[in-house]
């Protein structure tokens, strides 16, 4: 399992830790052949460059699956894909800077390569929930792997009942593609409820947990598929809260991180009780590991 | 009788000691490269032999909780010890690898793929435990829904003469386990090594097509049925006096039911995080790998190596490390291959060698461990099993 | 106010309660509008009511000397705002801003404590309501003092 080669297409800014990186597959024949267009050095971010040819395509993945990235030298980290699942020519990753990997791909220019592994894991259940209200939960960078679920459920938007995205962060400087947010929410049927944990006085959004919107928010619980991502405690606690407003226990999906070397299942690092977070997951049915989640350094 | 002619699997013959040198001759001129058992650094380790005469001839060990010496046998038994800190995982999956190279021009990198050409492995002298070892490895390695390359090339090539074994060491127990001492599959030829005042022998147990064919290189003869009745004695004679026992029956819902136990935090006390116990362990597979590049930073390379999940690092994520506490780790450690690597592969992670506790720095006792935990249950000193709020 | 009656009977604070005690509570009630950043209490007044929040967005906040106002929790549509009422010394410890148009039912907290005084099952049932709704304030703040989002370093 090595490496694919892919180039950075453009680099944006989400916040002040993170970034979103697009991806494109460099030729296959060898990176030879390539040439990048000149002043490519100067290219500023934000500005897409021309590709020197057709990009051939990405693989097909599934909303929730996650990429191995590999930068020359430095490391190799998992990171879910965050793009549209009906883009084929674009890879799209949304990464916080956080460790010596990140930190280094938070570096990359235009052009620069990457090395890609995948995509790996399982996926959201979104076949499963079509006729159901889908109940979307995100905190902070977990609304990175929601997104490609958000694409998905857009695009086939008559296959499911009432949708709703519950997004919470840490301050409102702290929020993930704000544009699109102000987009998905003017769709008249796609409720879109964001609230921060900590604000000062002119954020005029809602202010506390994420799981304060649960109560607010409006979907038949009965009818319900409940798919979350963020940090565990925020996940336990949003699950219970879920299962107080009367969602089935068996229709709550969580997104889990561990710490993944191979992404197959060889390496041993992300095991949770008996998951492998790599295969298994990372999203994993909430009654499968519920009991695990309490566990303390399980 | 010799020749080839007429021998078929599931036979059973005798070859003279003197013509042990025979089998090895066979499997050289086969392209064979040799591993087995020899003597080096004060224990009998697994390495590259040249021929029979490397085996560790006239020794043999003395184990005990984190207790190991080498000691001479007052005979010239050629199988005449238990397993050492080796184990056959470091040929098909070894400790350290480079899986890729990489080279970088003008911006660009190219990744360069490892391919491995080895002559195939013989392996001399694997146990019946070692065996398990390997069919659990396999589990692992080529039967979910990856396969690792190296080790499928690595292991599927070997030729594997196996030993039953004719005295238990002082921590083993494959009879708990129902891995052993008898050797039942996965060998192309099986040694059972009789030795006594008049007669030095192996009977072999012919398990393939590829172990007959073999024979034809090698003098034997059939064996009597009184020496098929004395294998059957050696081998119930070791499985009778194991050094350890382990009660297994409904290990898994057990070891689930005590995630929250005192006991690990008593271990915890002992417990020194060495990892050595993940080191020897046949079945133990977690890597790491580690990205090197040359001074320039125009090539790069991906190493994988053996890990453990003792140390700190195993589990680290953005901010801190998911088992940061000693109890925490040796929990998984034990948890991992007693419990949770059922439900992963459908069989138990651990094969009664006995590795862990003889390695074992400060001489932890998964047998032990588990004992207490048992009987914790019984004398009501566990904590309620019920789950919390 | 009788018409506030059927807005209270339906409302989820009130769900299960006896028809005799929310005649009580609907002769303590008045509608009540705030418009975009008025205050509807301030930190230290005298907290005399609750509020059923029937529309808009309410911020609790605090004022932190250098560094502004700074918002606590903000209370939306079908929530309940304020509980200083209920206990001595009956004081506000926040400040409460409509953030938005705010529309909502004020009920009368002197009118509410005389006839839980009066009314011990009353008393009971609203002392029990308002322990739920704090009790779940409580595990929200605690989460929120988590910074589960915050990276260590």
């Amino acid at each position: 399992m090595v490496p694919h080669p892919y180039r950075v297409r453009r680099r944006r800014r989400e916040t002040h830790d993170t970034f979103t990186l697009e991806l494109q597959p460099a030729s296959r024949e060898g990176m030879d052949d390539e040439r990048l267009p000149l002043g490519q050095e100067d290219a500023e971010r934000d500005i897409p460059i021309a590709s020197p040819q057709p990009p051939s395509t990405v693989p097909a993945f599934l909303p929730g699956q996650f990429n191995m990235l590999y930068l020359f030298g430095v490391g190799e980290v998992p990171i879910s894909i965050s793009g549209d699942p009906a883009d084929s020519t674009t890879l799209a990753h949304t990464i916080r800077a956080v460790g010596t990997v990140t930190a280094a791909l938070r570096a990359l220019r235009p052009g620069d390569m990457v090395g890609v592994r995948g995509p790996f894991g399982s996926h959201w259940p979104l076949s499963d929930a079509e006729g159901n209200d889908v109940v979307l939960i995100a905190g902070g960078i977990g609304l990175a792997p929601l997104r490609p679920a958000v694409y998905r459920i857009l695009a086939e938007r008559a296959k499911y009942g009432r949708v709703v995205l519950l997004y919470g962060t840490r301050t409102p400087a702290d929020i993930l593609y704000r544009r699109e947010l102000a987009r998905w929410r003017s769709h008249f049927d796609f409720d879109v409820l964001i609230t921060v944990d900590h604000a000062l006085g002119n954020w005029r959004g809602n202010v506390g947990v994420v799981t304060t919107l649960i109560a607010r928010a409006p979907f038949d619980p009965l009818n319900t598929v409940a798919m979350m991502c963020g940090p565990e405690v925020m996940m336990r606690f949003a699950a219970r809260e879920l299962v107080r407003r009367g969602v089935p226990v068996d229709r709550i999906f969580i997104s889990m991180e561990r710490n993944m070397k191979c992404a197959i299942g060889f390496c041993g690092h992300c095991q949770f009780g008996p998951t492998f977070v790599c295969k298994d997951g990372p999203v994993l049915p909430y009654r499968g590991v519920k009991d695990l989640l309490t566990i303390r350094e399980l | 009788m010799m020749g080839a002619s007429g021998i078929q699997v599931g036979d059973v013959v005798v070859i003279e000691r003197a013509h042990l040198e025979r089998l090895f001759d066979a499997l050289r001129q086969r392209g064979y490269q040799i591993v087995g058992p020899t003597v080096r650094d004060e224990a009998i380790i697994y390495d590259l032999l040249r021929s029979a005469e490397d085996l560790p001839i006239g020794w043999t060990d003395e184990q005990e909780g984190g207790y190991y010496r080498l000691k001479r046998r007052n005979d010239a038994a050629v199988f005449g010890y238990a397993v050492g800190p080796h184990s056959w995982k470091r040929f098909v999956h070894p400790p350290a690898l480079r899986l890729w190279r990489a080279e970088r021009t003008d911006g660009r990198f190219r990744i360069i793929e490892e391919t491995e050409t080895l002559p195939p492995f013989a392996f001399i002298g694997v146990r019946s435990c070692e065996l398990h070892a390997l069919a659990i490895q396999d589990r692992v390695f080529l039967e979910g829904a990856y396969v690792d390359p190296v080790y499928k090339a690595r292991r599927s090539g070997a030729f594997i003469v196996a030993v039953n074994c004719g005295q238990a060491g002082g921590t083993c127990f494959c009879a708990s386990m129902n891995t052993g001492p008898r050797v039942t599959f996965g060998f192309d030829l099986a040694l059972t090594e009789l030795l006594d005042a008049e007669r030095h022998d192996f009977v072999v147990d012919v398990g393939t097509e590829r172990g007959a064919e073999l024979l034809g290189d090698v003098p034997y003869r059939a064996a009597s049925d009184a020496e098929r009745a004395a294998v059957d004695d050696l081998v119930a004679h070791t499985a009778a006096h194991m050094g350890r026992t382990m009660e297994t029956a409904e290990i898994k819902e057990l070891l689930y039911r005590h995630y929250e136990h005192p006991r690990w935090d008593d271990v915890a006390r002992r417990c020194l995080t060495c990892g050595n116990c993940t080191m020897v362990c046949p079945t133990c597979f977690c890597t790491t790998v580690e990205d090197v590049t040359d001074l320039r930073g125009q090539r790069a390379e991906r190493w994988r190596r053996w890990d453990s999940c003792f140390t700190l690092d195993f589990t680290y994520l953005a901010g801190g490390r998911v088992r940061a506490s000693a109890k925490a780790r040796y929990r998984q450690w034990m948890t991992h291959k007693l419990a949770t690597w059922i439900d992963q592969f459908g069989t138990s992670g651990c094969v009664g060698c006995g590795r862990c506790i003889t390695w074992c720095p400060v001489a932890i006792d998964i047998t032990e461990e588990v004992r207490a935990i048992r009987e914790s249950e019984s004398t009501g000193s566990a904590p309620s099993p019920g789950k919390e709020q | 106010m009788e018409t506030l009656r059927p807005l209270l009977a339906e409302h989820p604070f009130f769900e299960g309660l006896e028809p005799r005690h929310l005649d009580l509570i609907v002769g303590c009630a008045i509608n009540v509008r705030f418009d975009a950043g008025t205050f509807i209490f301030r930190e230290g007044e005298e907290a005399n009511a609750f509020y059923i929040i029937r529309h808009g967005q309410v911020a609790l906040e605090i004022f932190v000397p250098q560094r502004g106002p700074l918002t606590i929790q903000t209370i939306g549509q079908g929530e309940v705002l304020g509980w200083s009422w209920l206990f001595p010394p009956y004081h506000w410890h926040f400040d409460a801003r409509a953030v938005t148009l705010t529309r909502a039912i004020a009920l009368d907290g002197q009118c509410l404590r005389a006839k839980c005084e009066e009314d011990h099952d009353l008393g009971y049932q609203l002392v029990k309501r308002f322990a739920h709704i704090i009790m779940q304030r409580l595990q929200a703040t605690r989460l929120q003092l988590l910074d589960v989002y915050g990276v260590r370093s």
